[in-house]
């Protein structure tokens, strides 16, 4: 989608690769006995064009995670850098700006405004970043295209099913040509049919390298990832690379070999 | 069996089974049969061994299943068609009403898991988690796969039966999981 590897002005993390970066991060919740640390020392690095799924029990941290990392919450402790600035310590005022302009943000409950119509609400974030309404709206009519709803644009969310709701919010999410796309469990709320519209979706968003993070119970929706992280108990345990597979190994789990 | 053999990709375990049943209609020949399998078996027949299909209908050929005859070519070598015999028909229908199906084997792991336990050696949960990342691995791959093919591919639908069986052992991790952090320290 968007090259980092010919931008003369990008800052080091961006040529070093690392789009979205933590180091030390902590939430602290509650004193004394009561303290509990939803994320608790986390490092992660992604860089840009990579697609990582964040898997693990409920209350383990990860959607906190997310939280911290798009900037919805500020962390106890630690370093949060998206797009090689810090933004852990940014004013509220410049951290709304940061969001609306370098993440998309992708919900459970899909989050879109009953009374605008598809088209509207994709268009809506990039009319909030100062964008002028005709390319606002040429670029919303394009990513309706992209997730396959240009026949729904005007609907209103309550016409649409839940898999067309969510495919409109990860079209929206894409509104701004966000630096990192972050997705907390984007088919909670779906059927499985549903859930591989959006399955297909995420694999064509990785293909086209769409930096994405994805938190997700949905072991299909984590296979979309170039990389898999458990977490458990506000930390990293286990941290995979999803793309070795081989169809030597597909053989023999489909029972031809013996 | 020859020794190279083995280095030039898998041998399909039902091969017999399944060369037996596509001759019961019509006589064929090795390469159009071979066709056919790739076709049933889209990617995952990059693997398959290349000589296979001949050897097999030689065998099945001595052991009385299958009799061939030549039949010339215009431009080139004559090509051997086979057919089935009496005895392969018979072999074929036992086949179709086997109802034998692969097991899924969950004993071994929970016994490492009770014993990882019992011994204080490692934490059965996070052996889950590495399992759980192994099996992932594999779902990535076959999803992607399954992905790549067109609507409507016969392969696809084997790669989706690959996809589901993940899916199913994915879900018994997660109760071992859920089982192993509750018990943990008992």
């Amino acid at each position: 989608m968007r090259s980092l590897l010919d931008d003369d002005e990008g800052t080091l993390m961006e040529r070093t690769g690392s789009i979205l970066r933590t180091r030390g991060l902590r939430t602290e919740y509650g004193k004394g006995a009561a303290l509990v640390r939803a994320v608790d020392g986390v490092d992660l690095d992604v860089a840009a064009g990579e697609t990582v799924a964040v898997m693990g029990p409920s209350g383990c941290g990860k959607s906190t995670l997310l939280h911290l990392l798009g900037g919805l919450e500020r962390p106890a402790a630690g370093e949060v850098w998206v797009g090689g600035r810090r933004i852990d310590e940014l004013s509220e005022k410049a951290l709304a700006r940061m969001r609306r302009h370098a993440i998309g943000f992708v919900f459970q409950a899909f989050h879109l405004m009953d009374e605008l119509t598809a088209l509207e609400n994709v268009e809506l974030p990039a009319l909030l970043a100062g964008r002028s309404p005709r390319v606002s709206r040429r670029r919303a009519a394009e990513l309706l295209e992209q997730v396959g709803l240009t026949d729904r644009a005007k609907h209103l969310p309550s016409a649409l099913s839940g898999g067309q709701r969510q495919r409109v919010a990860i079209a929206r999410a894409l509104s701004n040509e966000p630096d990192v796309v972050l997705a907390d469990e984007p088919t909670g709320n779906l059927d499985s049919a549903a859930t591989l519209d959006v399955l297909r979706l995420l694999d064509s968003l990785r293909s086209a390298g769409q930096t994405l993070v994805i938190v997700t119970h949905d072991s299909r929706i984590a296979a979309t990832a170039d990389r898999l992280i458990t977490m458990r108990d506000g930390a990293f345990v286990e941290e995979t690379r999803l793309t070795h597979g081989t169809t030597g190994r597909l053989s023999e789990l489909a029972g031809l070999e013996g | 069996m020859p020794v190279q053999d083995q280095f030039q990709g898998y041998q399909l375990r039902v091969v017999q089974e399944v060369l037996l049943a596509l001759l019961a209609k019509d006589a064929s020949h090795g390469y159009q049969l071979r066709a056919r399998l790739q076709l049933a078996l889209g990617p995952l027949a990059e693997a398959l061994n290349a000589g296979q299909v001949y050897v097999t209908l030689g065998r099945l050929e001595k052991s009385g299943l299958a009799h061939s005859r030549r039949v010339g070519q215009a431009d080139r070598p004559d090509r051997k068609v086979y057919e089935l015999t009496p005895a392969g028909r018979e072999r074929v229908r036992e086949w179709l009403e086997d109802t034998s199906w692969p097991k899924p084997a969950p004993a071994e792991f929970h016994l490492k898991l009770v014993a990882a336990a019992a011994a204080g050696l490692a934490d059965p949960v996070r052996i889950v988690d590495g399992q759980r990342h192994a099996l992932l691995v594999a779902l990535a791959a076959a999803q992607r796969a399954a992905l790549a093919e067109p609507d409507g591919s016969v392969a696809g639908l084997l790669l989706e039966g690959v996809v589901l069986r993940l899916q199913a052992d994915l879900r018994w991790l997660e109760a071992c999981a859920r089982y192993w952090t509750t018990t943990k320290g008992r």
